[in-house]
């Protein structure tokens, strides 16, 4: 039999070892179940809630919120970083105030965004797509600022220019840094998400979880938490799936 | 016909003076290239040989003089010109043939494979330059530059990372594709022997001005064995060294040693 990767392996001991401690723990009433209920309870509610579609629902709201803010803010910033780092004119004209803008915590804007947008669909859409703004922003910014110079002279003497300069010389060299940028935007995020829905929503996980504790329903928060972090966990597996593809000449 | 095929172009270098900052680097230059010559530039290290190429390439505008190119000024992008930089500049993230495609229209694909076999490297076409040693890297950036088959060949130390059998092979290459294609080149080296093997004439620069203007007339193709070569080589490496000697004796007449300077201020004392 061919053992798998051990590179596969490692990295899930330590979720695992935990995971089989928790339970052990609960099992001997170690852990009262009004605190931490058991990994088992966890999966039955989370069984529960998959029968009634209940969960369902939540997930894909959630996902669709993250989704459309991280895409309006990601294309925002992506292109204000682009025109930035490209246009001397552009730089000029509008770094200064996203650089003032930048320094705001956009979830201190919670109850502002409540009171413009109420709670429903847009105020947790635009608050993701402001706290992913920034952060692809400033990546895409330095990353095209910092293309090493001589390429670009390089490539001028090689006849490009315009277009093709740009996804020949100017897109590639900035990548590694606007992925970065990606990366971290995506946390942002998930976290904005979290809030937003956890303070004000009538549906989505963070609106799940808020329920359960009306309830006291233990293993429904548990749960909640745990779809957060494999969220986040899939969503850096997608960013370092893009990493390895596009920077394979960086090996 | 596109400008940077057409055969071969003449170059008048005119009192060109090029500073940065405070340090001059070249000051009232003047040089004619004849359309087809092959030309090389030798002189000590941050003497400005890669500064005046990169004045012919148009890629930094001088603070005097003037540059004509078939008696048509510069001002702008050198469009006759395909310049091999020093520093190899390909791109990381391009395979070996795309790199030497880059800029090259795309029904030209064969000829870029055709410049990788010249220069020995065509199974290497799919590795990225990261897996490619130094004079591999140099090799295809030489391969760059001469699948445009420019009108004017500018080349920056193509050939200094190479072993003395591989650089034998490459200067051939290139003498032969001068000789086939009618081009006009300027070499960079800091080989005089290189320099007295492939080119018409070569030029030593000193303190921003050209102190030799030396025309090689030895018949080609050249061998290090003909006695006239060792007699050039000599010539020009007694030059570069004739001044420095000179200047050493100079420095001594004028600056006292230490032991002087010391009995001196004693003396004074
Ligand atoms: N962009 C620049 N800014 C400031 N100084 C420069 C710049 N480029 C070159 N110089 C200076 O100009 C002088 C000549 O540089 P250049 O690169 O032309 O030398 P070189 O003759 O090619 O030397 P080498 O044989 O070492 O390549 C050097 O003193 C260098 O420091
Ligand atoms: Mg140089």
């Amino acid at each position: 039999m061919k053992l798998p990767n051990k590179g596969v392996i490692i990295p899930w001991l330590i979720p695992l070892v935990l995971l089989i401690s928790w339970q052990f723990l609960s099992w001997v009433g170690a852990i009262p179940e009004r605190i931490l209920p058991a990994p088992t309870q966890v999966f039955v509610a989370c069984m529960e809630l998959l029968s009634t579609g209940e969960l369902v629902d939540h997930v894909s709201i959630s996902l669709g919120r993250a989704l459309a803010g991280f895409l309006i803010g990601g294309i925002i910033g992506f292109l204000f970083g682009l025109f930035n780092g490209v246009f001397r004119f552009a730089d000029l004209f509008f770094d200064t105030s996203i650089q003032m803008l930048r320094n705001i915590p956009h979830l201190a804007l919670i109850p502002l965004v409540i009171l413009w947008f109420g709670i429903g669909e847009t105020s947790k859409i635009f608050l993701v797509a402001l706290g992913v703004l920034f952060p692809v922003y400033i990546n895409t910014y330095h990353g095209i600022k910092s293309v090493d110079k001589k390429l670009i002279e390089m490539g001028k003497a090689y006849g490009l220019r315009g277009k093709a300069l740009f996804f020949h010389v100017i897109l590639p060299g900035a990548m590694s840094s606007i992925l970065v940028g990606i990366r971290f935007s995506l946390g942002v995020m998930w976290l904005t998400l979290i809030v937003a829905e956890t303070i004000s929503a009538q549906s989505g996980i963070g609106y799940m979880a808020m329920n359960a504790r009306e309830f006291m329903q233990m293993d429904v928060i548990i749960l909640s938490i745990v779809i957060y972090a494999l969220f986040g966990k899939l969503s850096d597996v997608i960013a370092r799936y893009f990493e390895e593809k596009l920077l394979k000449w960086n090996t | 016909m596109n400008k940077i095929q057409e055969q071969g172009i003449g170059i008048q270098i005119n009192n060109i003076g090029k500073s940065y900052g405070e340090r001059c680097v070249l000051e009232n230059l003047s040089l004619t290239i004849q359309k087809g010559e092959f030309v090389s530039i030798v002189g000590k290290s941050g003497c400005g040989k890669s500064t005046l190429l990169r004045l012919v390439a148009g890629l930094e505008k001088m603070n005097n003089g003037t540059i004509e190119l078939n008696g048509e000024r510069l001002d702008d992008l050198n469009r006759y010109a395909r310049i091999m930089f020093q520093d190899g500049r390909l791109l990381p993230w391009k395979k070996t043939l795309d790199n030497v495609c880059l800029g090259l229209p795309k029904e030209k694909k064969e000829n870029a494979i055709g410049a990788l076999q010249q220069v020995g490297l065509k199974d290497r076409i799919d590795d990225f330059p990261s897996m490619l040693s130094g004079g591999q890297r140099q090799r295809v950036a030489l391969a760059r530059a001469l699948v445009h088959n420019p009108s004017l060949l500018l080349l920056d130390e193509p050939l200094g990372a190479l072993d003395a059998l591989t650089r034998i092979e490459m200067q051939n290459l290139i003498e032969s594709l001068w000789k086939q294609k009618k081009f006009t080149a300027i070499l960079v080296t800091h080989d005089v022997e290189e320099a007295v093997t492939i080119s018409d004439r070569v030029i030593l620069i000193e303190d921003g001005k050209v102190s030799l203007n030396q025309p090689i007339k030895l018949p080609r193709p050249r061998k290090r064995t003909h006695p006239g070569f060792s007699m050039y080589v000599e010539e020009i490496l007694g030059q570069i060294m004739h001044k420095k000697q000179r200047k050493a004796n100079f420095d001594m007449l004028l600056s006292p040693s230490k032991e002087e300077q010391l009995l001196f201020n004693s003396i004074n004392n």
